[in-house]
C-alpha cells in the first residue's frame, strides 16, 4: 500500500533518456533520486528513436573534418535561426562526450570498417576506403541537414540500445523507479516547487511525492494530434500541461511542431531518415524523384521542415499515390539491398514486414509526412530552470531548451536527451545539495484534496454527449487539418474556436465507467483537459505569428520574417482564464547571423538591427530577468573569427 | 484468406478474459465483445476499439504501437503475442485473449512485467562492470564491428515477457532467469567491456535456476516476437559454463 505522502531529494518525472540520465547525474552526486514513469522505464518513447545520435566525432572518411563547431552551425542553421545558440553550443561541444559515455555504459555502436565500404550517396553506388587507423572507432551515417556523416548509430534500434544501456545504469545505482505512476499536478507554493501529486496506474490511488527539486522529463505532445502522429499512445504533454497549470511557468514555442517526412502510411509508425542518409530516395506516382528538382543540393537530405513541405507539395499538386487511406508517397530501399535492410536498417525491415506485409527490400514503402517531434515545452534557461519557479526543471522533449528553435535536425533529440541529462542534472544535483526538503505537508495536502476532489467530481459528473475519447477523436482532426504543415490565418482562426469549443465541451463530458482501481477512462479523462489546452496554445502560438520559419509555415506569410519575429513565443496560462496569454522574448544571442540555411528558401525579411544591437537587447532582457548568474557570456565561447566575424 | 480480400466484412468476436483485483466485486470471467473487421486492423485497434465503444473499463498495454516497446505481450488464442502487431486477418473469427501468465496480473490483460524485469536486472547484474571509470576526455575504446553486431544482437530484446509467459519452466519456478534474462547475461558475458570474470557468473549461469533449469522445450524461442536466436544463446551458455566448471577443477 501506497503512503499518502513520501519524500525523496530529486524526483524525476519521465523514465525515458533525459529524466534517467539525469536521475543518474543526481544520484551519482550523493542524492537520493527517484522516478515516476508511465509504464516501466524500458518502455519509454526514447526506445523507438532509430535511426541516429549526432555527435561530431568526424571518424568515417564522409565525417573528415568535422567538429563541434560545424554540428553547431548545422544545429542553427536546422532551427532557421529560432534556437538559443548557446545552448546549442553547449549541446554540440558535449554531444561526442556523451556518445563515448553512452559506449562505456555499453551501447554496442556501429564501428568503422577499415578498408573498402560501399555506400549510396545522392543517389550513386560509392566506394570509399575506411582508413585502417579509424578501424573500430565508432562510425557515422547520413542524416538530413547535416554539412558531415555525424550520426552515430546501433542499426535502426539506436534509441532502444541508449534507453537500455542508461537504465541499466539506473538500475546499477538503485534508483528507485516507480512505474505505471502518473504525474497529475505540481506541489508549489507560487515560487517553489516542492513535488508533484501523483495517480497510481495500478490501483488508482493518489499520494504526494515531496522533493527538494522535481525534474519535468515527460517528452512529447504529439498525441495532441490524435493518431495522426508517430508517437507513442504515452505522449500526452503531461509535463507541459503540469507547467502551464501552475499559471506561472511558461511554455515556449509550442506552435513549433515537427512532421517527420516518412512515417508509415497510413498507421503512422516512424520510417527512420536513416533510410535516406544510407540513400533511400522519395518517389512520386509516376516513379520521379521529386526532391532532386525541389532541392538539388541536398535532395531527400534537406531538414525534416523542408522535405515534409516539398512532399506535401507534391501531394498536393496530384502526383501522390491514390489509396483507401489517402495519398501517400514511396520511400524507395530496394537498391540498398536486402543484407543492409535486414542488418543496419533491421527495425526498418521489421516494421514494413509487420505492418505493411512487404518486403522493402523488394516493394516500396508507403509513407506520408507525420506529426513527430515537439520543439516546444517547458522554457527553461541554459541550467534547465522553468522560468519562474524555484526547484522546478525540465530536460529533453519535454524542455524548451532551447537547441532545436523551430526545427529540429534528426539524429539531435536523441543526443539531447543524453547532454542534456548530463548538463541539467548536475544543476540538479547542486540545487538539491544546497537546498532543505520544505516539508510543508499541509501543501501537498491541499493539493491531494484538490487533485482527489478534481477525481471524484469527474466520477459523479452525469449527463449525456461525446465520450471523452470521442472528443480526443475530435481534437486529432482539428490539428491535422488546420494546425498542420500547411498554416493559415483563415484555419488557424477557425482551430482555436474549435478547440475551445472541445474544451467547453469536455468539461461536461461524463464518464462511462465509474467503477474502482485504475480505471483508464478516469485517467483519461483527468489528463485529456491537459492537451486540450496545451493544444490551444499550439494554435494560438501558430496563429499569432505571421511569418513562416522552420516547421511552422504559413502560406499567408510564406517568409522568414528576422525583422519582427527573430524571437521566442512565451505562452502562460493565468488561473482561471479561457485562453493562455502569449509574449515573447529574443531567441539569444546570437553567434552566426541570420542568413540561408542552405536548403529551401532563401528569400527572406531581414533584421533592421545589427547582430551587435540585438545581442545587446537580448543582455538587457535577461539581467532584467535576473537569468544570467550561472551562465558565462556567449563571447568568451566564440573562436576568435567567429567574434570578428559578427 | 489474403489480406486484400476483404469482399464481406468479418464479424469478429472476442473472448477476453477479465478480472479487476483492486474491486472486491470482481471475479475472474470471460467477457464476449463484437465488432466489423476493418483491413489491415491490429489487436491494438481492436482492444481500443472495444474500449472506447464498448466497455471503458477494459485494461491492457500498449505504448509504441510499433512493436518496439515490448508492453502489449498477451496470450492470443492460447500463444503469447505482441497485441500491436497481430493482424486480426490472420486470426480465425473468434478470438480468445488471457493476460500472460508468469508475471503478476494488474488487471484483466494488462500485467505487470516491469517489476519481475527489474528484478531479473538486479539478480544479474545486466550491466557493464566497468573496469576503468569513464574518461570524458578519451576517445572511444576501439571494438570490431562485427563485434558490435554480435552485442546489439543479445540487445535487442525488447522485454515483453513472451518468452517467459510460454517456459515450462518459469510458469512453475519463478525464480527461473528463463530466456529473456539468460540472453541477458549472454549479453553482457560477450561483451569485453564488462569485467566478469568466469567465476563470477558460475552462480547466475550454474545455479537451480540458471541455464541447466532449462526444459529443452524452447517455446521461448517460437514465440519471440524479435526471433532472438535462444537456442545459440542457451547453446553458448551451456558451453561457457562447462568450460567454467574445467577451469575451476
Amino acid at each position: 500500500m501506497t503512503p499518502q505522502l513520501i519524500t525523496t531529494d530529486v524526483l524525476v518525472i519521465g523514465g525515458g533518456l533525459a529524466g534517467e540520465r539525469c536521475a543518474i547525474e543526481a544520484a551519482a552526486a550523493g542524492q537520493e533520486a527517484m522516478i515516476l514513469s508511465l509504464v516501466p522505464p524500458r518502455r519509454s518513447h526514447s526506445c523507438a528513436a532509430q535511426g541516429g545520435m549526432q555527435a561530431a566525432l568526424g571518424n568515417c572518411v564522409k565525417a573528415e573534418g568535422d567538429n563541434p563547431h560545424v554540428h553547431f552551425l548545422d544545429t542553427v542553421r536546422g532551427s532557421d535561426w529560432g534556437a538559443d545558440q548557446e545552448v546549442a553550443r553547449i549541446f554540440a561541444e558535449e554531444a561526442p562526450v556523451a556518445v563515448r559515455e553512452l559506449a562505456h555504459f555499453g551501447v554496442p555502436w556501429t564501428r568503422v570498417r577499415g578498408g573498402k565500404n560501399k555506400y549510396f550517396i545522392r543517389g550513386e553506388s560509392v566506394e570509399i576506403d575506411e582508413l585502417l587507423e579509424n578501424d573500430g572507432l565508432i562510425t557515422h551515417r547520413d542524416f538530413g541537414g547535416t554539412a558531415k556523416w555525424r550520426a552515430c548509430y546501433a542499426a535502426a534500434g539506436t534509441g532502444h540500445a541508449a534507453l537500455y544501456a542508461v537504465d541499466s545504469e539506473v538500475v546499477r545505482l538503485g534508483i528507485t523507479v516507480r512505474d505505471r505512476v502518473e504525474a497529475i499536478s505540481l506541489i508549489h507554493d507560487g515560487n517553489r516547487c516542492n513535488g508533484v501529486i501523483a495517480r497510481c496506474l495500478r490501483t488508482g490511488l493518489q499520494f504526494a511525492v515531496m522533493a527538494k527539486a522535481t525534474v519535468i522529463a515527460t517528452g512529447g505532445y504529439g498525441r495532441i494530434y490524435g493518431g495522426y502522429t508517430t508517437n507513442a499512445t504515452i505522449n500526452y504533454g503531461t509535463g507541459a500541461s503540469l507547467a502551464l497549470d501552475t499559471g506561472i511557468v511558461p511554455l515556449g514555442n509550442m506552435e513549433a511542431v515537427q512532421f517527420h517526412p516518412t512515417a508509415l502510411s497510413p498507421s503512422g509508425i516512424l520510417i527512420t531518415e536513416g533510410c535516406r542518409g544510407d540513400g533511400g530516395f522519395l518517389r512520386d506516382k509516376n516513379m520521379d524523384r521529386f526532391m532532386v528538382e525541389a532541392e538539388p543540393e541536398k535532395q531527400e537530405l534537406a531538414s525534416r521542415d523542408v522535405v515534409s513541405r516539398h512532399m506535401m507539395q507534391c501531394i498536393q499538386d496530384g502526383n501522390g499515390i491514390d489509396s483507401p487511406n489517402g495519398r501517400h508517397l514511396w520511400l524507395d530501399i530496394r537498391h540498398l539491398g536486402e543484407k543492409h535492410l535486414t542488418t543496419k536498417l533491421l527495425e526498418v525491415f521489421d516494421i514494413c514486414r509487420d505492418f505493411a506485409g512487404i518486403n522493402p527490400a523488394h516493394d516500396m514503402i508507403p509513407v506520408r509526412p507525420t506529426q513527430h517531434y515537439s520543439m516546444g515545452g517547458v522554457r527553461v534557461n541554459k541550467d534547465g530552470e522553468a522560468y519562474g519557479m524555484a526547484g522546478l526543471y525540465a530536460v529533453g522533449e519535454a524542455a524548451c531548451w532551447d537547441m532545436h528553435g523551430f526545427n529540429r535536425l534528426g539524429g539531435n533529440s536523441l543526443a539531447e536527451t543524453l547532454v542534456a541529462g548530463r548538463v541539467v542534472g548536475a544543476r540538479v544535483a547542486e540545487y538539491a545539495s544546497g537546498a532543505i526538503l520544505q516539508a510543508n505537508t499541509s501543501l501537498a495536502f491541499d493539493a491531494l484534496g484538490a487533485a482527489e476532489q478534481r477525481a471524484q467530481a469527474l466520477l459523479a459528473r452525469e449527463g449525456n454527449g461525446r465520450s471523452v475519447y470521442e472528443i480526443r477523436d475530435a481534437l486529432g482532426e482539428v490539428m491535422i487539418s488546420k494546425v498542420g504543415i500547411f498554416r493559415n490565418g483563415a484555419d488557424l482562426e477557425s482551430a482555436v474556436s474549435e478547440i475551445k469549443g472541445l474544451i467547453d465541451e469536455c468539461s461536461r463530458a461524463v464518464l462511462r465507467h465509474k467503477g474502482p482501481g485504475a480505471n483508464p477512462e478516469l485517467a483519461f479523462a483527468l489528463r485529456f483537459p491537459g492537451m486540450l489546452r496545451l493544444a490551444l496554445t499550439v494554435a494560438m502560438g501558430a496563429l499569432a505569428r505571421s511569418e513562416s520559419r522552420g516547421a511552422h509555415f504559413r502560406t499567408d506569410f510564406p517568409l522568414r520574417n528576422d525583422r519582427e519575429w527573430l524571437n521566442r513565443t512565451l505562452a502562460h496560462w493565468q488561473p482561471d482564464a479561457s485562453a493562455p496569454t502569449l509574449s515573447y522574448e529574443p531567441v539569444g544571442l546570437i553567434g552566426l547571423p541570420p542568413g540561408h540555411r542552405g536548403y529551401g528558401s532563401d528569400e527572406r525579411i531581414e533584421m533592421d538591427q545589427s547582430v551587435g544591437q540585438y545581442n545587446d537587447a537580448v543582455v538587457d532582457a535577461q539581467e532584467s530577468a535576473g537569468r544570467l548568474a550561472s551562465v558565462e557570456a556567449m563571447g568568451s565561447r566564440l573562436p576568435q573569427s567567429e567574434r570578428e566575424a559578427t | 484468406m489474403s489480406r486484400e480480400a476483404f469482399e464481406t466484412v468479418r464479424r469478429l468476436r472476442f473472448e477476453i478474459f477479465r478480472f479487476n483485483p483492486e474491486d472486491p466485486e470482481s471475479k475472474p470471467h470471460i467477457d464476449t465483445f463484437e465488432i466489423d473487421e476493418r483491413p489491415y486492423m491490429t489487436l491494438y485497434m481492436a482492444l481500443n476499439e472495444i474500449r472506447e465503444t464498448q466497455d471503458s473499463s477494459l485494461q491492457f498495454d500498449f505504448a509504441c504501437r510499433s512493436a518496439i516497446c515490448g508492453s502489449c505481450g498477451m496470450m492470443v488464442n492460447g500463444r503469447p503475442a505482441l497485441g500491436c502487431r497481430t493482424l486480426t486477418v490472420d486470426l480465425s473469427e473468434t478470438v480468445h485473449l488471457h493476460p500472460l501468465p508468469a508475471f503478476k496480473l494488474i488487471g484483466d490483460l494488462s500485467v505487470d512485467t516491469g517489476t519481475w524485469f527489474r528484478q531479473m536486472a538486479e539478480r544479474t547484474e545486466a550491466w557493464i562492470h566497468e573496469q576503468l571509470p569513464f574518461d570524458k576526455d578519451a576517445p572511444e575504446e576501439r571494438m570490431s564491428d562485427d563485434l558490435a553486431d554480435a552485442i546489439y544482437e543479445g540487445d535487442r530484446c525488447i522485454e515483453c515477457g513472451c518468452c517467459v509467459a510460454s517456459c515450462g519452466v518459469a510458469n512453475v519456478n519463478p525464480d527461473f532467469l528463463a530466456a529473456a534474462g539468460l540472453n541477458r547475461v549472454a549479453r553482457f558475458m560477450i561483451d569485453p567491456r564488462d569485467g566478469r570474470d568466469d567465476s563470477e557468473w558460475y552462480d547466475v549461469v550454474k545455479g537451480p535456476d540458471g541455464v541447466f533449469a532449462c526444459g529443452g522445450m524452447m517455446a521461448c524461442a517460437d514465440v519471440c516476437p524479435k526471433a532472438l536466436p535462444l537456442l545459440e544463446v542457451y547453446a553458448y551458455l551451456r558451453r561457457r559454463a562447462l568450460g567454467m566448471k574445467f577451469l575451476s577443477d
